[in-house]
């Protein structure tokens, strides 16, 4: 390599070094490797040279060329890098600050109590049947075996609206779900499982009671169902939405118009802490029977062919009970921490394979 | 109905423990509801004698005592009584002993100087009542030693059970006594009034002018009678079960109507005005009755009257101008039958609730009054003296008998457990049913007339235009009471449960699809971060009408308060109430909704399903990274499409027009369509007016879906997904148009401007500032074209575009920019 050589590769490396940006940079690869660059022209004088050096030094020149071509690839390399290091630098957040916003919402417990039955009720064959919070008469006490004179109709605190005309039973707003029973039965034939889930209404309001609750009920019609199944459908139920296999269960002679024989069912727990399934005390839960022949006949169902049963019990009561809450109130005041508190996640609905 | 364990062993033979009794009861049906042991407080106390009392020599108001509480030790007691006295017969608490009265426990003391090594006692300080004049002073006899609570009857547990409707014979000590004897507790004594001859004719007769309402009654007059303070026992039963003793005649009606469940009444004969009492419908007269009210009968009512007027409201209550007193002398009794409907209305009518009306509303045993009459005839001559006329009637004993048969089989084929033949016929029999034939399959039996819940002579009530099995029902009632009755008896705890057998291993969808869509409506707005509430479904007329909800049809008749009156028109409405209740406790920024009906009419399809939400306030919580900005009729609107997209609307094929109701704000509101009728939501501000009144919080946006009115997505298979090779082009459009167009105006333009070619259609801006002409407004609107069979020329492109534009121009008037 000639003198020239070195003096251009030494200049070179020396204003690659002094590139402190792309720009700075890109006038030394201008000036060197450029259509008038330092380099290009002495490779375009390569033709001037005489004939036995021109083999030599054109070698020497593309080697130079190689060389200045891979430093100047690297300084740019180097700058790059080095300009992306300040850009992150500079980009720098506070990782510590909160992210935006997204309020979650929640389910009430009575919408996931009732959907966890949905599911339980669901596995063991029954379908969810609905019905008017208003009703006739007729579906919420006559069709059931309760008579105007009943006494069991004093019981019931009943709500009434207007009637439509003079001599017409005013309507109600139902006192137990178990109208829809009857909507059920004399909607389609039998054999039938339905459980029912909604708005019950009856003037009564203090810490226990409310004007109005929610009820679940269930109706299970069939030739050959027996108060055997009754007993084992609860007692299913109960162990599984408790969560507790060993849920002391009992039965106990009762009376409702509309079933017989009829029962009151208790589960075991402690007075004392409220604890279920241990303790020695019983807790009554929900009534139950087998579905009064009168109320088949009713709804054109035949007893002497077809039997079942029917229960019921508050949605609000069992959902205190599984949650150990004390007061009923706060269901329907929609206080936003108390929902906040006893709500659910939308996004965990009530499945049997995930556990309810 | 409460009685104490003595009352219930005279007519129960039986060493059962209180608390085998007890669970027997619940067990059976007959279910406790507590157990009152006065004699477990009163167990340290005894009679004891004070053998000398003298004054304290260092305090003037006490004396030193010496007490023999029986077992011949003097003791030394300090007393305050002025009562106490030497010789005097008192109760006696030694050291140790809980003092219920004074809530302390007895130790000894010295008390200036004089030992006290126990408490002479008042009533008061035994938790017996408030006498505190002095210490206990119990006659000469009392023997001194014994238990006082034993001596004084006290010891004696109060059973409370509930009696549900159906077993008007259970509200009675003997019908209890019966029912635990068929439960194997004890057997139950027999009972039969021996009859008291009759010693002159009564000068009282009966009369029935009503008899569907008292088809018998029997009455007896007794002479010379002296009414006064009932013997210890007597009053000691009642007091027990916390009623009152008044005087022996009015107690000894209490006593029958508790001890037979037989209600009886006592007339002061010489106030009986004539010498008829007849039994005929009420005509508006008034008269005071015994229990200080007054009572204005109607033609419902069957009353008993005498020449001066109604006297009685039959089977409910007694007249005070008749009743009996300290003076009385001469009496007739009533024992009558009276229909229970009758009684339950009347009853129900005048707000009366006693003790005769609860047996006779159950039904009372028609085959008792005979020997009713006789047995309270000979109490009252017993304690009171007199003579006894004889026994006069109206009327006649009902046909009341009725059988009933069981097949065997049926008992596991209904109560899903085997009981034995034998053991069920039993039962029966220990339940007063006797046996009138009886084969290998079925028994059939008389039933007994204290029980008139079973085989029931009571009409259906058919849904109509159905044809009642008639004959099913007349087989399986009566055999499904005599089932309950073997049952309850064994226990309903050993009946086997038997798990549901179910159809196959993977259940049927346990959710209509309607039902289905209502979950999922639910999860969507609680995952778009509103809360979900349950509110009444009324609400005060007042609040109701602001939306839209007066209808006097839907106003409660009987409301518990004045402010829950009305049936709501929307769920809307009552979360417009919680917010605002949230907002008074210092939350005004909320996101709420509900799903549940809203009202519009009594029939079933008059009560829709509503899903309804509310945003208060701020759209979001205040946030370094985010504008604050209040909650707008965009977000409300963005809720309500989410719901309406996740159930498969056709969100293409909805149309949004500015006609909410008035409780929206008129100018920030709007209802969505599919198709021209049908409407699927609405959503828009609050009207500030309706804020104002409800409470005068701040603005919120609010949002209604009818969930009843969304279809039933078409259950098509999806075709296969378009996934076009060709890039797509994007395109900008600025137009101007008047600001009375409809920005969905111009896009459903725009979208139709090329059919097939135009993929997208997208609103990215809205202006109507400073740069554009007054009245007019800027619409940004990109639109992406979707090539399919080869990519576009400029040119093609460029036509296209000009026919959006030409498009949007001709439906809209709008141009570009």
């Amino acid at each position: 390599m000639t003198d020239d050589l070195f003096t251009l590769r030494a200049e070179t490396e020396a204003a690659l070094r002094e590139a402190a940006d792309v720009r700075a940079w890109d006038a030394v690869r201008v000036g060197v490797l450029g259509k008038s660059g330092t380099l290009t022209a002495l490779l375009k004088d390569l033709g001037r040279t005489p004939a036995e050096q021109r083999r030599e030094r054109g070698a020497a020149l593309n080697r130079l060329k190689d060389e200045l071509a891979a430093a100047i690839e690297a300084r740019r390399a180097a700058l790059e890098e080095a300009a992306l290091e300040a850009r992150l630098a500079a980009e720098r957040i506070d990782v510590t600050l909160p992210p935006r916003p997204a309020p979650a919402g929640l389910i009430h417990p009575v919408s996931r109590t009732m959907e966890e039955m949905a599911a339980i009720f669901g596995a063991m064959g029954f379908a969810v049947a609905e019905g008017p919070d208003v009703e006739s008469d007729w579906h919420n006490f006559g069709a059931l075996n309760i008579p105007a004179h009943h006494p069991a109709r004093a019981d019931h605190d009943t709500f009434y609206l207007p009637p439509a005309g003079p001599g017409a039973a005013p309507p109600v707003l139902r006192t137990h779900t178990s109208p829809v029973q009857v909507r059920s039965m004399l909607r389609q034939p039998p054999p039938l499982r339905i459980v029912t889930m909604g708005r019950t209404y009856r003037a009564d309001h203090d810490a226990t009671h409310s004007p109005m609750f929610h009820q679940l009920e269930g109706l299970a019609i069939g030739r050959d169902i027996t108060l055997g199944h009754l007993k084992g459908c609860l007692i299913d139920f109960l162990r599984s939405f408790f969560g507790i296999a060993s849920l002391p269960v009992r039965f106990r002679a009762s009376y409702f118009p509309f079933t017989e024989p009829s029962m009151e069912v208790d589960i075991g727990w402690n007075r004392r802490t409220g604890e279920l399934g241990g303790g020695g005390d019983w807790l009554e839960i929900l009534g139950s029977g087998m579905v009064h022949p009168k109320v088949l006949a009713n709804c054109g169902i035949d007893p002497a062919e077809w039997q079942g049963f029917a229960f019921g019990m508050g949605v609000e009561r069992v959902t205190m009970l599984k949650h150990g809450m004390a007061d009923l109130r706060p269901f329907y005041d929609s206080d936003i921490r108390w929902l906040r508190h006893y709500g659910s996640s939308p996004l965990a609905p009530a499945m049997l394979h995930e556990g309810v | 109905m409460k009685f104490s364990l003595a009352w219930l062993r005279d007519h129960l033979e039986t060493d059962a423990p209180l608390a085998v009794i007890t669970d027997t009861l619940t067990r059976i049906g007959l279910e406790l509801e507590g157990v009152e042991d006065r004699g477990a407080t009163l167990a340290p106390f005894r009679i004891a004698r004070v053998l000398s009392a003298v004054p304290h020599p260092n305090a003037d108001r006490l004396r030193a005592c010496t007490v023999d509480a029986g077992d011949g030790v003097a003791v030394s007691v300090v007393c305050g009584a002025p009562n106490a006295r030497a010789g005097m017969i008192s109760v006696f608490a030694a050291p140790g002993s809980y003092i219920p009265g004074t809530d302390m426990t007895l130790k000894v003391g010295d008390i200036r100087g004089v030992k006290s090594a126990g408490m002479l006692l008042s009533a008061r300080e035994m938790g017996l009542g408030d006498d505190h004049a002095g210490i206990m002073d119990l006659p000469a006899d009392a023997p001194v030693g014994t238990a006082y609570a034993a001596w004084a009857g006290l010891d004696d547990p109060v059973i409370d059970i509930a009696v549900t409707p159906n077993r008007g014979d259970a509200l009675s000590v003997r019908g209890v006594a019966r029912d635990l004897a068929a439960a194997g507790i004890g057997t139950l004594k027999p009972w039969a009034p021996a009859p008291l001859p009759a010693q002159f004719a009564s000068t009282l007769r009966w009369s029935i002018e009503m008899p569907a309402a008292c088809p018998w009654i029997l009455g007896r007059m007794i002479r010379n009678v002296r009414n006064g303070p009932a013997p210890r026992w007597l009053a000691e039963r009642l007091t027990a079960i916390g009623l009152r003793p008044i005087n022996a005649l009015v107690d000894i009606t209490n006593f029958f109507t508790v001890d037979l469940g037989r209600p009886l009444h006592v007339f002061d004969a010489d106030k009986v005005a004539g010498g008829v009492l007849t039994l005929r419908p009420g005509a508006g007269e008034t008269f005071r009755a015994l229990n200080g009210k007054d009572v204005t009968v109607t033609a419902e009512d069957c009353v008993i009257a005498d020449a001066a007027g109604v006297q009685s409201l039959a089977g409910i209550v007694g007249g005070a101008a008749t009743g009996c007193d300290a003076d009385t002398t001469n009496v007739f009794v009533e024992c009558a039958l009276f229909d229970p409907v009758r009684i339950a209305l009347s009853g129900r009518r005048h707000q009366i609730a006693s003790d005769a009306r609860a047996r006779f509303e159950r039904g009372i045993d028609p085959a008792l009054l005979p020997a009713a009459t006789e047995a309270a005839t000979r109490m009252i001559v017993e304690l009171c003296g007199g003579t006894a006329s004889e026994l006069v009637a109206a009327g006649a004993e009902p046909a009341w008998r009725r059988r009933a048969t069981l097949r065997f089989a049926r008992i596991a084929g209904l109560g899903g457990l085997d009981v034995p033949a034998d053991e069920a016929v039993g039962a029966l029999q220990r339940l007063g049913f006797s046996v009138a034939a009886r084969d290998a399959e079925r028994v059939t039996v008389e039933v007994p007339s204290w029980r008139n819940d079973i085989a029931a002579d009571t009409a259906l009530d058919p849904a109509p235009g159905i044809a009642a099995p008639q004959a099913g029902r007349a087989l399986i009632e009566p055999e499904a009471d005599l089932v309950e009755e073997v049952l309850r008896l064994r226990g309903l705890d050993v009946v086997p449960p038997v798990s549901m057998r179910v159809a196959g291993p993977v259940p049927a969808p346990t959710l209509t699809p309607r039902q289905t869509r209502t979950a999922l409506a639910r999860r969507v707005l609680g995952a778009r971060g509103l809360a979900e509430c349950v509110t009444f479904s009324f609400m005060a007329s007042g609040a109701a009408a602001l939306f839209g909800g007066s209808d006097p049809a839907l106003r409660l008749a009987n409301p518990i308060a004045a402010d829950l009156d009305q049936l709501r028109p929307t769920p809307l409405a009552t979360l417009a109430l919680a917010a605002q209740r949230n907002a008074a406790r210092g939350w005004p920024d909320v996101a709420l909704f509900e799903i549940g009906p809203g009202f519009a009419g009594t029939a079933p399809e008059a009560q829709p399903v509503i899903a309804a939400g509310l945003r208060a306030g701020a759209a979001a919580p205040r946030h370094w990274g985010v504008a604050a900005r209040p909650a707008d009729a965009f977000d409300a609107k963005g809720d309500a499409y989410a719901v309406l997209a996740a159930l498969g609307v056709p969100m293409e094929a909805l149309s949004v027009s500015a006609d909410a109701p008035g409780f929206y704000h008129p100018g920030q509101s709007g209802v969505v369509r599919q198709g021209p009728k049908q409407v699927l939501a609405r959503f828009g501000a609050l009207h500030p007016r309706v804020l104002a009144e409800l409470g005068g919080a701040g603005p919120a946006v609010a949002f209604e879906i009818y969930l009843d009115a969304i279809q039933e997505p078409k259950r098509r298979r999806r075709a296969a997904p378009d996934l076009p090779a060709f890039m797509p082009v994007r395109r900008d459009f600025a137009f101007i148009a008047a600001a009375a167009v409809p920005a969905e105006a111009v896009l459903k333009a725009a979208r139709g401007a090329e059919r097939t070619l135009i993929a997208e259609v997208s609103l990215f801006d809205a202006y109507d500032g400073a740069q554009v002409a007054p009245g007019h407004r800027s619409l940004g609107v990109e639109v992406v074209f979707q090539p399919r069979e080869r990519t576009l020329t400029d040119a093609e492109i460029e036509a296209a575009c000009a026919r959006v534009a030409a498009a949007v121009a001709k439906a809209t008037g709008a141009r570009l920019r």
